[in-house]
């Protein structure tokens, strides 16, 4: 991963000096460098407060077990994903914590869980291929549904924004749609392998 | 939907900060392990910030951004989507740290409640990272040959992208 992103940042670097080259911009190029480096900066720092306040209380939230509580509420439905799974398997357990975690947007939290319920299903697949629970978990963790993105939000008070929050229904039926797409679509790609 | 707004996020925080009170959670010591925990992530991604707006920044200087969105112009049209959107759409399921970056850059440019602005917003915030998910997860269980996992994902964000066009449009009316 890290691979690729030294590749696009230095096409980055490199189209925009010859960009700049020929439209004449260099000026506002070196300019640029300058801003940019420093507007990272003063972006980072005015968002922090906001940050810190909500994974604040998210934390209150997981401290309830707010994140354990939504799993059960879920699991009928994660589990009808991933029918080869024993019921209240660990691979199972693991999956519903990783994504309530990613639900509530708690991405320190969600990754190890995520990892864990790869390890348990990896257990019983010994191969270097991917089985098709495995292939539906991804998908899932890659197109995950966040009830308040708050980081967009945060963000885009830092620019402004009186209602910054008021995105927050395009969002839902966006990331419910993309998911329901993304999971219809790795079910039916599933049957050419078995 | 300013009022939607503005009632949500006091509803949240109370909601939370009661349901913390009602399960015996220390609300006030949990609150601050919390943002220290925030203030850890902060600090961890600002490098990565830096390198990738000042990168962004330069794109948009020497009027490469634009070169580009005017390039995917077809593609855009296609999409239904603001063609300064097109760049985060690209740069979306390889880089968390590249596409905050892109989106600063299009609030800066278009302002975050413009329809670019408000496109770019569902959009960033409709998705995950689609290829450093493959890594992180296939990757720590040593797994190589990922079949279908990819296009369907991907299939996702497409979708993701067609539908934060058309929601913006539907809930906003512009």
């Amino acid at each position: 991963m890290n691979i690729l992103l030294n590749y696009i940042w230095a096409l980055m670097i490199f189209f925009s000096i010859i960009c700049a080259a020929a439209t004449g911009r260099m000026p506002q190029l070196s300019a640029a460098v300058i801003s940019g480096a420093g507007n990272a900066v003063t972006l980072v720092i005015g968002m922090t407060g906001m940050m810190c306040a909500w994974t604040g209380l998210m934390k209150i939230a997981e401290g309830g077990g707010i994140t354990a509580g939504l799993a059960k509420v879920l699991g009928p439905a994660i589990r009808r994903l991933f029918p080869t799974c024993r019921k209240d398997g660990p691979a199972v357990k693991a999956m519903c914590m990783n994504i309530t975690a990613n639900l509530l947007g708690l991405g320190n939290a969600a990754t190890p869980l995520g990892l864990a319920a790869m390890k348990e299903l990896k257990k019983r697949n010994p191969t270097d291929t991917a089985d098709n629970d495995m292939a539906t978990f991804v998908v899932l963790n890659a197109a995950s549904i966040q009830l308040i993105p708050t980081f967009t939000a945060t963000l885009r008070a830092q620019y402004g924004s009186p209602a910054p929050f008021d995105i927050l229904p395009a969002v839902w039926v966006t990331s419910f749609g993309a998911l329901l797409v993304g999971l219809t679509a790795a079910k039916l790609m599933e049957g050419r392998h078995g | 939907m300013a009022d939607f707004g503005a009632y949500a996020v006091p509803a949240v925080i109370a909601a939370i900060v009661l349901f913390g009170f009602l399960r015996k959670v220390p609300v006030f010591d949990t609150f601050v392990a919390g943002a220290k925990e925030g203030l850890r992530t902060s600090v961890s991604i600002l490098p990565t910030l830096i390198g990738l707006i000042m990168a962004v920044s330069m794109l948009s200087a020497s009027g490469a951004l634009d070169l580009l969105s005017s390039l995917l112009a077809p593609a855009s049209q296609f999409l239904g989507l603001p063609p300064q959107v097109m760049p985060l759409a690209l740069i979306k399921p390889f880089s968390g740290s590249g596409s905050t970056a892109v989106l600063t850059q299009i609030y800066k440019d278009c302002g975050p409640d413009s329809l670019a602005g408000r496109v770019a917003s569902v959009m960033a915030g409709s998705t995950e990272t689609t290829f450093y998910a493959v890594a992180v997860y296939y990757g720590s269980v040593g797994i190589k040959k990922t079949r279908h996992t990819i296009p369907a994902a991907l299939l996702g964000d497409v979708t993701a992208c067609i539908l934060s066009a058309l929601t913006v449009r539907l809930f906003f009316s512009c």
